[in-house]
């Protein structure tokens, strides 16, 4: 599946945990991290897990994200999460393939019950930028990237601003290394949840740079970032065009593909399918 | 096992409920008092579910109150679960 939107919903509220799967996101991240009081990490475990495993969430896809590897608690986030309907981890401040390899054998450990369970490496710090094409190719349980942008400008001594411009070798770096690794890239949340222009701009920039998808705060974001993200229905229709004349010419065992004056190239194909996909249409 | 000074777990945050569950003195057994928006339609269902979670942890001599706001069945069993796992990690 593509994540266009991926909302963080705090992981010891009922009232949000409940009603997450309908709030227009492709995956909910129940947050056991920063969301929760350290006296409440128990109840929020406790409460994610039933809830993975009595609610029914629907076609939205489900992760968690555990408690840092710095402290003691991740450990006991995985063995209880894994017990309910869960598709994927989310892993705060990973630096290193170290802590992915740390991460995997808990999850390995954890028997079937977790072994289609995949890992989203959240990338938060200078260290972790630098090492982030060897993190994602690291584990083939690792499925897309996500960047935490608040964490990183506060590592590298920068002030966050709404351009980002402090973030952009960040962001770049994370794109370029998620596209070699194979993975989906998803950008940093647009933390001013009443600033929708705002909002729009980031999204569409974090698009152009390649990103395929975005974590959001508020439920409020969730349509803008899914529609900003979707395909136009011009980039649809072209892309169909592509894979049309591909299969042609394949029938007509032409080498060379054109279409509309111009050669159509592996990149164009990739792309082609790319969009397809994000819209649904894929094989069709 | 035992409760030995009030442990109390959730909020009285909407879709929520206030767990405390404090000790009683040896032989009294347990006694629960439930105070909900709901008690009317669901008072019986509450107590099905918290005696479900109590009666698998062996908890003795205690008063549970329970203050719901409209909490459904996953919330209600996770802070029992949770208030039961306070105790015990207080006996360790």
């Amino acid at each position: 599946m593509m994540r266009t939107t991926m909302l963080f919903a705090p992981g010891n509220n009922p009232a949000i945990v409940q009603n997450a799967g309908v709030l227009g996101a492709d995956s909910i991240i129940f947050d056991l991290e920063d969301a929760v009081a350290q006296q409440e990490k128990d109840s929020a475990r406790i409460l994610v897990r039933n809830a993975l495993i009595n609610i029914d969430y629907g076609n939205c896809e489900t992760t968690v994200r555990i408690n840092s590897l710095e402290y003691s608690e991740w450990e006991e986030d995985i063995k209880e999460i894994v017990k309910g309907k869960l598709d994927g981890i989310i892993v705060p401040k990973i630096e290193s393939v170290k802590g992915i390899k740390a991460v995997e054998k808990v999850l390995d450990k954890q028997g079937d019950i977790a072994r289609n369970i995949f890992i989203i490496p959240l990338i938060e710090t200078a260290l972790g930028i630098e090492n982030v094409f060897e993190i994602l190719n690291s584990s083939s349980r690792i499925k897309a990237v996500l960047f935490g942008a608040e964490d990183y400008t506060a590592d590298i001594g920068a002030k966050r601003t709404k351009k980002g411009v402090e973030i952009m070798y960040g962001r770049s770096r994370i794109v370029n290394a998620a596209t070699a690794a194979m993975v989906e890239a998803i950008d940093t949340p647009f933390t001013d949840i009443d600033d929708f222009e705002g909002l729009k701009e980031d999204v569409q920039f974090a698009k152009d740079i390649g990103f395929s998808g975005k974590a959001v705060i508020s439920p409020r974001h969730c349509s803008i970032v899914k529609e900003l993200f979707s395909p136009s229905q011009e980039e649809i229709d072209y892309a169909l065009k592509v894979i049309n004349a591909i299969q042609k010419a394949k029938e007509e065992g032409k080498g060379v593909v054109s279409l509309d004056g111009k050669m159509i190239d592996a990149p164009i194909v990739n792309r082609a399918n790319k969009v397809l996909k994000l819209s649904g249409l894929e094989g069709v | 096992m035992k409760v030995k000074e009030m442990v109390k777990s959730g909020s009285l945050e909407s879709s929520d409920l206030l767990v405390m569950i404090t000790p009683l003195t040896e032989g009294e057994g347990l006694k629960l008092e439930i105070n909900s928006i709901v008690k009317k339609q669901y008072g019986d269902r509450i107590r099905d579910i918290v005696m479900e979670v109590l009666n698998e942890s062996e908890l003795e001599d205690s008063l549970i109150l329970i203050q719901d706001r409209g909490a459904l069945d996953y919330a209600i069993k996770s802070r029992v679960e949770t208030a039961l796992s306070r105790i015990r990690n207080k006996e360790e």
